[in-house]
């Protein structure tokens, strides 16, 4: 019941945030002269006749807010417009290209959470050890090498050299898993470990404290003088009272997850959203660009419904409604 | 019959700034069913003791013995160990709101504690016996409570649910660490009266650390009063409170409000405990002590009989006919002190005597 109430408040928010994110988007690019599209399409030597003409077939010549409204009302009917250049549907060509982006953030965060989490737990119950020592060197390197270079650093020392002699496993671009699990994996597990280093580095900084700081707590010497096994002090009284604000944080994160991923799909030659949207703010394709910048906001709002959902699960504490 | 004998432990712990020596040598017996009262201020090493003797202190280095129902406990392997926390001996420790995991269902946590040490018992059992564990503490309808989580509980109901959990598998032995200091004053009425009733009827033995000699007087069969990581005084109750031999113990007593020993006033105890890096010479209570003579500079007292059945043993340098609070012990004390000090003594129990009494603590 709390819970059935809790989505429905946060889907009505959500539906607030996306229409206020969309608007923002659309005045900030309509605000401009567009007459840049107009030149583009119309070729060099268009003449100021068919620059108008084209003008006003793409519906630029009308008052903004009757334009505005045009938008919206597509955008209820979850049309998100047309490109200019191709007239191909934007919710067409996002589905399309939906695929290496989904993949690419899936995997990464699977992956930065094993990672993060793992190397956190194991620095955290043996502080001060060697592991813990070289995994603190690991984290500051991870954290001060910016996603690009960690890209081109594994295409370098890993995907040419492994090529050159033959093992043509890892790949560059994008396949789908319909040509194989095993070839989706080589073709994106470069990606993933691009995009997963920072943030499994910063995963396990923040893993690694909590645990600390949870072990100290004497909810964790009462679960030893109950005679409980250690392994079960540490992860089922420990962990799991450390993993809540791990993932509170995941909620801040998924936010920034996109910079990342377009990084890493141009690093990488996929040609996913990420790839589409810089492509159409080069040319001012302003369709294409509102309808990434709207489907970017709805992953976040939803990705952070989820999250909260599971905080809430995760702590009895944390009341939702 | 004797249940434990701890025979002149030791624990230190090695720091960056030195070695603490927090407990130095203790030695001490708690028969079946009785209870043993600890008490002396913050620092003295109560914790640690007990909790060395659970193999609960990581890190300290640890010598003596603790034989309990025939093992020393000392030299026991985590997996043995792990078969007498919580099923033979069990502890309560002094904060309740931080001793239960905040994610888990109470009942699952005394749940947790039964099937950990008998994995023949189902799911469902170990729940039977939870309700019934919290039904024992005076937990009020305790089928629905069984489910709440702990910060659904007030302080006194989860230390409640904290002594049911100590209970449930009819230890031997609970240790209770400073049980009630956390809690309001008429709920550690009720958190006593219920250890005491339910001590009594499963015949259990008691460690009942505390700061209250107040708590003691209502439950310790036995007293031992320690001192920076040793035992002052060691006796039965009545001992320490009518014949206490050990100037701080004395101290101890008169800085209960409105007791007989104090008159209707506090009186604290001058200057703060010594450091357990760098402890002082000779008797360790020597900067404190307003009957401090010149042999406490530089020898440390050790325990010895003071009373005529043997059993009362205190570790200072008066006389043994010293013990007590008359006129006449007082008397004995003076007169002891007034031959035994020459310059360096009496100036340390100047200084003592000069200090403003607001800067003692009270433990
Ligand atoms: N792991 C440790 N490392 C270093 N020193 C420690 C450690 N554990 C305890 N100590 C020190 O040992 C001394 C005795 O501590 P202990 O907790 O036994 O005192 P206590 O008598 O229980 O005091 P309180 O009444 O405040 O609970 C303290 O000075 C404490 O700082
Ligand atoms: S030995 Fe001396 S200093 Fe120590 S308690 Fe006794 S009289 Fe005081
Ligand atoms: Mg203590």
């Amino acid at each position: 019941m709390a819970i059935a109430r809790f989505l429905i408040r946060r889907v009505l928010t959500g539906i607030v945030v996306l229409w206020l994110v969309a608007t923002a988007a659309f005045f900030l690019f309509f605000a401009r002269p567009v007459n840049t599209v107009a030149h583009q399409l119309a070729g060099r030597a268009a003449t100021p006749q068919v620059i108008a003409t084209v003008i006003r077939n793409l519906g630029l010549n009308q008052p903004i807010l009757v334009q505005y409204w045009h938008f919206l009302d597509n955008l209820l009917h979850f049309n998100l417009g047309y490109s200019y250049y191709t007239q191909q549907s934007v919710n067409t060509m996002l589905k399309q290209d939906l695929p290496p982006t989904a993949s690419v953030v899936v995997g990464g965060v699977i992956l930065w959470l094993i990672a993060g989490l793992a190397v956190g737990i194991i620095s955290a119950t043996r502080a001060r050890s060697l592991f813990d020592r070289f995994s603190a060197v690991a984290v500051l390197i991870g954290i001060s090498l910016p996603t690009f270079v960690i890209g081109e650093l594994l295409l370098l020392i890993v995907f040419v050299p492994l090529n050159q002699h033959g093992f043509h496993w890892i790949q560059d671009q994008y396949a789908g898993p319909s040509t194989g699990i095993g070839n989706w994996i080589g073709h994106l597990i470069l990606p993933w470990i691009t995009l997963a280093a920072v943030q499994a580095a910063i995963y396990t900084r923040l893993t690694r404290g909590q645990l600390l700081d949870v072990l100290g707590e004497d909810y964790m010497r009462m679960a030893r003088a109950k005679g409980l096994s250690e392994r079960r002090v540490i992860f089922r009284h420990g962990v799991r009272a450390a993993l809540t604000p791990v993932v509170s944080q995941l909620g801040v994160d998924v936010g920034q997850l996109l910079g990342g991923v377009i990084v890493v799909e141009s690093v990488f030659g996929l040609n996913g959203l990420g790839q589409v949207s810089v492509q159409a703010i080069d040319t001012d394709n302003l369709p294409v660009i509102i309808g990434f910048v709207v489907l970017a906001a709805a992953f976040v709002v939803v990705a952070n419904i989820i999250v909260d959902l599971t905080y809430a699960l995760l702590d009895p504490r944390v009341r939702i409604a | 019959m004797t249940l434990l004998e701890v025979k002149d432990l030791k624990v230190s712990f090695p720091t960056a700034d030195g070695v603490v020596r927090a407990v130095r040598g203790v030695s001490f017996t708690v028969d079946a069913g009785r209870t043993l009262g600890i008490v002396g201020e913050s620092g003295s090493g109560k914790s640690v003791m007990t909790q060395t003797l659970l193999g609960l202190t990581p890190g300290g280095e640890i010598s003596g013995s603790a034989v309990f129902d025939g093992v020393d406990l000392l030299t026991l392997g985590e997996d043995e160990m792990r078969k007498v926390r919580g099923a033979q001996i069990s502890v309560i420790f002094q904060d309740p709101l931080t001793s239960m995991h905040p994610l888990y269902r109470v009942g699952w946590q005394i749940s947790e504690l039964i099937r950990a040490h008998d994995k023949s018992v189902s799911k469902r059992e170990a729940r039977e016996r939870s309700i019934d564990l919290l039904r024992r503490v005076g937990i009020p309808r305790p089928e629905t409570r069984v489910d709440d989580y702990p910060h659904q509980f007030s302080g006194g109901m989860r230390q409640r649910a904290i002594i049911a959990m100590a209970l449930a598998l009819s230890p031997k032995l609970i240790i209770a660490d400073e049980p009630t200091t956390a809690l309001d004053a008429t709920v550690q009425a009720q958190i006593l009266d219920l250890l005491l009733e339910l001590q009594r009827e499963s015949d259990t033995a008691l460690i009942m650390i505390t700061h209250d000699m107040g708590v003691v007087a209502d439950i310790a069969d036995d007293v031992m009063v320690m001192y920076a990581g040793r035992a002052a005084e060691r006796a039965g109750k009545d001992d320490i409170f009518y014949a206490p031999h050990h100037p701080y113990t004395k101290g101890l007593l008169e800085s209960i409000p409105n007791s007989s020993a104090g008159g209707d006033r506090l009186k604290p105890i001058t200057g703060q405990p010594p450091s357990l890096i760098r402890l002082p010479s000779g008797c360790k209570f020597h900067p404190r002590c307003g009957y401090v003579m010149d042999r406490c500079l530089s020898e440390e007292p050790t325990l010895r009989p003071v009373g005529d059945d043997g059993y009362h043993v205190s570790a200072c340098w008066l006389p043994t006919a010293a013990a007590g609070l008359s006129e006449q012990a007082e008397e004995i004390r003076k007169k002891t002190v007034r031959a035994e000090r020459s310059e360096a003594s009496e100036q340390i129990a100047e200084e003592i005597a000069a200090a403003p009494e607001s800067e003692g603590s009270v433990i």
